[in-house]
């Protein structure tokens, strides 16, 4: 098994104490894919102990329904933590996504960065 | 590209990285038929979720299986069909995953989506099938 480290399927730049992510690809689809954000997200809560974090979804032009599940995940597991994730910069096409699924009313969803960051 | 009629049948390999390849087919079909955004993004949404489901779910990732796909992109309406090999399912037994407590769960939203994406959705015979169109919206104005 290669030891290579694989690269970051997102970018984190700190703002005080929150977390903003930026994703790196612009579908977020496959399920292995999915499953290295998901593992990216993770490690900022387990490892890094963030507890603040703000995804901004502005270079995501397409997602499908795995992709949700991992967010529920993540919403769940900093909800145990104490913590708290906040959404933003949410395409149209993708924000009825969350409408329709209801997910809009238990995932954090605001306009902008500056609207998230004032959230916490 | 001009408009033109699009009427395609292809037998996948039960392997997930072959939906990226149909998505980008369509979604030229579409863009030749002058469909709206909207409308490209809620039929690759729906044929990315009823694939993934077929390779899955249906022929639960046997690469022995395949899966038969048949498009038709029209001025104004899509069409596409989609068979697997599996034993087939029934989707109203599904619970509605905007409901508690299924909202919680991490997974079973596709057919849900599906639904509430296309203008007609059937699984005819045993539900190792499903049928799906979408008509052309109307126009939009651009929001920006």
């Amino acid at each position: 098994m290669s030891t290579t480290p694989r690269k970051p399927r997102v970018t984190v730049e700190d703002v005080g104490d929150v977390a903003v992510v930026h994703f790196v690809d612009k579908k977020i689809l496959d399920e292995q894919n999915i499953q290295m954000i998901g593992d990216d997200l993770f490690r900022l809560v387990e490892e890094l102990g963030r507890r603040k974090m703000l995804l901004n979804f502005s270079n995501v032009e397409f997602m499908s329904s795995a992709a949700l599940g991992k967010l529920i995940r993540l919403h769940q597991r900093m909800t145990q933590v104490g913590g708290k994730v906040i959404l933003c910069h949410i395409a149209k096409d993708i924000l009825t996504v969350f409408k329709l699924t209801k997910l809009d009313k238990m995932l954090k969803i605001v306009a902008d960065e500056q609207t998230g960051l004032a959230s916490f | 590209m001009n408009p033109r009629e699009f009427n395609i049948t292809l037998i996948l390999p039960n392997v997930l990285t072959e939906v990226r390849r149909v998505q980008d087919d369509i979604e030229s079909a579409l863009q030749a038929n002058q469909f709206g955004d909207t409308d490209v993004f809620a039929i690759k949404l729906a044929v990315e979720e009823a694939l993934v489901n077929a390779i899955k779910h249906g022929n639960q990732l046997d690469p022995d299986k395949k899966v038969r796909v048949s498009y038709s992109v029209m001025a104004e309406r899509f069409r596409i069909s989609i068979s697997d090999e599996g034993p087939g399912f029934n989707p109203t037994e599904l619970p509605d995953p905007t409901e508690e407590p299924f909202q919680e769960r991490g997974c079973g939203r596709g057919v849900f989506l599906i639904k509430s994406f296309m203008t007609s959705v059937e699984y005819p015979g045993c539900g190792n099938t499903v049928v799906m169109t979408k008509d052309k919206s109307p126009d939009e104005p651009d929001d920006e």
